[in-house]
């Protein structure tokens, strides 16, 4: 176990409570519940990891903590603050970009700050820190669609991280890279958040991602999505890459693996356990 | 004209070719309107040849008729087209981002739409105290339907994901309008711009030959009417050259607004 991390505003920020939470997406006689009485708390600094099949309310989930979408039912809060809206303090990064055409990666990264007031001189010098930081000093000048799929995710992290947030959710944002490409972002990333530490919320349907980035594996069931897995990653850090060949990692995956089948979504891994004679670590 | 790219002897052939199939036009025509050609549905009697047309169009230069022609004509096209413009993207903007707006606004605005700009000159002449403002409302009228849909289609279809990242990057309700909207809306603003000048002028030349007394419109059918047949084609040429000189100003105008859209840019 890790200590709370230090972060930008102070000791110790960053935590998220969600106590019984359900969201439900559509309207009216469409309505229907994508997550539903859902209980997460993760403490301030930790790396969790989403794990949970396409369609399990991942993106909906992150969407709420965003403050993009609304909860219908619990509460959601952040350091004791309830989500009510959108803000620079709780950082979104998606499988796509959304960085903006029309502006220079400098100037993407510059808009948060823009949008505090912050003169043009002190952004920028600030910009420029955090391409640095994500490796992409010389592209300060570049458009958007002159970059590669990874480097737009790097402008993207920038961009968010420049703001100082209590919390980074990231929804699946390195799925759309090649496998090189992924495993250089989840060194990237790793040494990013050891640098500028934060709440990391990661959704991803990859196991291995999960199991190599974090502190904690949250399994989630089909629709509505509950947890059905909550699995503390006993790896020290920093992780090697080859951490994925120890037998440790490999039964992990396997367990995860098991949990992810479409017709085990109704076994607890404690009757999986039991009927393996597994012992649980 | 921007022609295909190919292997150098390549595009020089093409490009002759195309030369020659102009002046192969322009000989057609000097044949047939000194032979006084007579195709049956069609004739070349009244048809002055190229090179009468050439000898108005030097007169017409070196007059100060041509600036005054011109000098109104495009007053007008500025009056009508420039509020057109302005008042098009403001509508725009309003329609695409207020439901409310768009409830109170919309349906007149799509009850005139099928309304050929044309068709307003009678009623404009008698709703205007000087045909040179009836002339201005053609043009504006004819500008400002393109405009405002155009505008309404690039705000409603401003990617949403943008507006949503922009929002948890602390965006306010203002700045994402001029920040991620208006460029967002920008391609389609352009567009609109581009369809209107063309409509504008269009109507300006028709607005002109029915009630104007300076213009380039009216030029040209002055000239039918004093049977001045070359100045009619030299009236028709400065018309499309003017066309053709306001279309380029808009494609580059979207090329300075837009650098990143350029080719050099977009992969
Ligand atoms: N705007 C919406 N309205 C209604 N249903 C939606 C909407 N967006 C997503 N859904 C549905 O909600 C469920 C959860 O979606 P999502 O959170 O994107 O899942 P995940 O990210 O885990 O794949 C899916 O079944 C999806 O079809
Ligand atoms: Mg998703």
């Amino acid at each position: 176990m890790k200590a709370p991390r230090v972060n930008g505003h102070g000791v110790g920020l960053g935590r998220i409570a969600i106590e019984d939470a359900s969201i439900s997406l559509g309207h009216g006689d469409d309505a229907s519940e994508a997550v539903a009485g859902l209980d997460i708390s993760v403490a301030p600094g930790e790396f969790v990891c989403i794990l949970g099949p396409s369609g399990c309310g991942k993106s909906t989930l992150l969407g709420a903590l965003a403050g993009h979408v609304a909860n219908s039912g619990g509460s959601l809060t952040v350091d004791g603050q309830a989500i009510t809206g959108p803000s620079p303090d709780r950082g979104i990064v998606f499988q796509q970009h959304t960085l903006f055409p029309w502006k220079k990666v400098r100037e993407n990264v510059c808009f948060g700050p823009k949008m505090r007031g912050i003169g043009k001189v002190v952004r920028r010098q600030l910009a420029d820190e955090l391409l640095a930081l994500v490796g992409l000093s010389g592209f300060e000048e570049f458009y958007p669609s002159q970059l590669s799929g990874g480097m737009q995710q790097r402008v993207e992290i920038a961009r968010v991280l420049i703001n100082q947030p209590r919390v980074l959710l990231m929804d699946e944002p390195f799925s759309a890279l090649d496998a090189q490409t992924r495993s250089m972002m989840h060194e990237l990333l790793l040494d990013i958040w050891t640098e500028r530490p934060t709440t990391l919320i990661f959704v991803t349907h990859d196991i291995e991602e999960a199991l190599f980035l974090a502190d904690r594996v949250i399994v989630m069931s089909r629709r509505p999505g509950r947890i059905v897995e909550d699995l503390r990653v006993p790896f020290s850090r920093p992780r090697p890459a080859d951490i994925v060949t120890e037998i440790e990692f490999a039964r992990l995956k396997r367990r995860l693996l098991l949990l992810l089948r479409p017709d085990q979504q109704s076994t607890t891994l404690h009757e999986y356990q039991s009927e393996h004679a597994l012992a649980p670590n | 004209m921007a022609t295909a790219t190919g292997s150098g002897g390549m595009h020089v052939g093409r490009l002759l070719v195309q030369v020659g199939s102009i002046l192969a036009c322009i000989a057609f025509w000097q044949v047939a309107s000194t032979l006084r050609l007579n195709l049956g549905i069609v004739t070349f009697r009244n048809v002055p040849p190229p090179t009468e047309v050439l000898q108005s169009l030097i007169v017409l230069l070196q007059s100060p008729k041509l600036l005054a022609h011109l000098g109104s004509s495009l007053g007008r096209v500025f009056a009508g087209y420039g509020v057109a413009a302005l008042l098009g993207i403001l509508l725009g903007f309003a329609i695409g981002r207020s439901r409310a707006a768009s409830d109170v606004l919309l349906p007149p605005l799509e009850l005139l739409r099928p309304i050929p700009a044309v068709a307003w000159i009678p009623l404009s002449i008698l709703m205007f105290p000087s045909s040179e403002l009836s002339m201005i409302f053609i043009t504006f009228i004819g500008a400002l339907f393109p405009i405002v849909l155009n505008t309404i289609h690039g705000v409603a279809n401003v990617d949403r994901r943008l507006v949503a990242s922009a929002r948890s990057l602390g965006g306010s309700r203002a700045a994402i309008l001029w920040e991620i909207v208006l460029p967002g809306a920008a391609p389609s603003i352009v567009t609109g711009l581009a369809i209107g000048m063309g409509t504008s002028w269009f109507c300006l030349v028709t607005a002109e030959m029915i009630s104007g007394q300076f213009g380039i419109g009216y030029y040209t059918w002055e000239s039918y009417t004093l049977q001045n047949y070359a100045d009619i084609i030299v009236g028709m040429l400065v018309i499309g050259l003017f066309g053709m000189g306001s279309s380029w100003l808009l494609t580059t105008l979207g090329h300075v607004l837009m650098p990143w859209r350029s080719p050099m840019v977009a992969r």
